[in-house]
């Protein structure tokens, strides 16, 4: 097998993502608006509530919106993973995900490629809003929005990993609200998203451990550092910790010899 | 198109190149499909016990069951969508768990469940699997002019396959396994909800390419009618294989005056 024979896959799986994004023009739009709610309402409301002191990487007092602008980014590219995710189990369900396994390219290079699929729509829909923010008062240094890309693809690998572990894992459509409850709102919330984490540790010493456990925190800070042109590096070590980590499991989830795909085809 | 193209554009799955991995070449004559003592259980319910059989170049084979007799769970481990467990499956002498690549580059598949994503037209999911097989674009672009028009639907290539009707999806399907120029084509319970038309059109094309292409077909179907005189035939029920062969054949051993009343009597049980 040839290099060229990976890229035309890489490329088709990429731009199909793409059309289906393309194709369902609300899911695109519903994509931005749920930040922007949150940016121009939420934060609006609680500018004066949630007072933010002085922590890396800003130099002086800013704006609760320009808090949690790296915070929405982070939820761009966790509802877009869990999108993927929906879509995977979708396809299983309705079968089309069957054309992806019979590929003769092997099944890791299948999912790493949906995982970059998934990627280039999240970085895509981060520009997008980070261009609406602007508008908004929101703005990082120009180069900010260069430094950021690595982070923007470095923790939209990781929650796409995540999104496929979970895909091998769901065994139906309806478990998907599960996932809502156990997975995305607990890891928005128990990061610093929406609050700097010293604020929890405050209120509770074991929650604020939490939180710092939760490696979309540290896609959070990564995201939040390279918008300001700063490197974070324990971010950066957990996110890829992270990635390794859940894209060992996604595959072993979708290994045909023992992973729980074959779990699955038994309770079928 | 000719034949030198097509095999340059195909994922570059040379025996030679993949013996140096295997130690085990495959003869070029190897046959299409060859099963051999195949098990397989989910849990402590037997699914496949000790199946075996082969085809040959230009076959059309049908594996005739009831529901539930296990065509669905066989067409999965022909495909790797799972690991077997016990038994082997090679497909033109590559072993599928150890060389998944070059087995699934030379085979097709229409799967019983319809595979099509309805929110891409039908170029676009052509395009799609093209590109899962590697080929590049204007290659896959002629391959796919010429298959969809083999099937009639050069008019509705360009709409979404949502659109389509039931018989139409399955044309599709048929022209989409197609394009990468398997040698090999597995049709699971394809006719399943189509009207006669359909159906009939279906059949004639499958048997078109056994007979001008020398495609080796594996045809599941739980439907007798769909087993023809020129078939070979495999009944399976409840996991074994319980006869093969030419259909004459298989009448003769069950001692039987056609294929519908053979079945019976070998399963037990009264066939659609």
């Amino acid at each position: 097998m040839k290099p060229i024979h990976y890229y035309r896959c890489l490329r088709g799986i990429v731009w199909r993502e793409g059309l289906r994004f393309l194709n369902q023009r609300g899911r695109f739009v519903a994509a931005l608006v749920r930040p922007l709610v949150w940016l121009v309402i939420f934060a609006a409301g609680f500018r004066f509530v949630l007072g933010v002191s002085i922590i890396p990487p800003y130099q002086t007092y800013i704006p609760y919106e320009e808090y949690i602008a790296p915070g929405l980014i982070g939820m761009i590219q966790l509802f877009q993973a869990m999108q993927s995710t929906l879509s995977m189990v979708w396809d299983r369900e309705m079968g089309s995900m069957r054309t992806l396994l019979v590929s003769p390219l092997p099944r890791w290079y299948l999912l790493v490629s949906k995982m970059v699929a998934t990627v280039a729509v999240s970085v895509l829909q981060s520009y997008v809003f980070l261009g609406i923010a602007y508008l908004w008062g929101i703005q990082p240094p120009p180069v900010g929005y260069v430094t950021v890309l690595p982070a923007l693809i470095l923790s939209g690998m990781m929650l796409s990993a995540l999104g496929l572990l979970i895909s091998s894992a769901i065994r139906q459509l309806e478990n998907f609200a599960g996932v809502m409850n156990f997975v995305i709102f607990p890891m928005f919330f128990a990061s610093s998203a929406l609050y700097p984490l010293w604020t929890v540790r405050e209120a509770n010493e074991k929650l604020y451990y939490f939180c710092m456990a939760n490696p979309f925190t540290h896609a959070v800070e990564l995201v939040r550092f390279a918008l300001y042109e700063k490197f974070n590096a324990e971010a950066c070590a957990v996110v890829v910790g992270a990635l390794v980590v859940f894209m060992a499991l996604a595959i072993l989830g979708y290994d045909p010899g023992r992973g729980l795909i074959v779990r699955r085809a038994a309770a079928e | 198109m000719g034949g030198e193209a097509v095999k340059g554009a195909m994922l570059d799955l040379k025996p030679e190149a993949a013996s140096r991995k295997t130690r085990h070449a495959p003869r070029p004559e190897a046959p299409p499909l060859v099963v051999e003592g195949l098990s397989h259980a989910f849990g402590p319910r037997q699914a496949l016990c000790e199946v075996s059989f082969e085809l040959d170049r230009g076959d059309r084979t049908v594996l005739l069951g009831l529901n539930g007799a296990g065509k669905t769970t066989l067409f999965s481990l022909i495909t790797r969508l799972y690991n077997h467990r016990g038994g082997s499956i090679r497909i033109f002498g590559w072993e599928i768990k150890q060389n998944p690549s070059e087995a699934l580059a030379r085979l097709g598949v229409v799967f019983q469940l319809p595979t099509l994503d309805p929110d891409l037209s039908v170029a676009q999911n052509l395009f799609y699997h093209a590109a899962l097989h590697g080929l590049p674009r204007r290659e896959a672009a002629a391959r796919i002019t010429r298959e969809i028009e083999r099937v009639g639907l050069t008019e509705r290539m360009h709409e979404k396959a949502r659109t389509l009707s039931g018989g139409q999806r399955r044309r599709v399907e048929i022209a989409r396994a197609l394009i990468h120029r398997p040698k090999m084509l597995l049709l699971d319970e394809a006719t399943v909800g189509l009207d006669i038309a359909s159906r009939q059109f279906l059949l004639d094309h499958v048997r078109m390419l056994c007979r001008e292409e020398g495609l080796a077909v594996l045809w599941a179907t739980h439907l007798i009618d769909e087993v023809d005189s020129e078939a070979r035939v495999i009944v399976l029920h409840k996991g074994r294989i319980l006869a093969k062969g030419p259909v004459p054949e298989v009448i003769r051993q069950a001692d039987a005056a056609s294929i519908r009343e053979a079945f019976d009597r070998l399963t037990g049980e009264r066939g659609a």
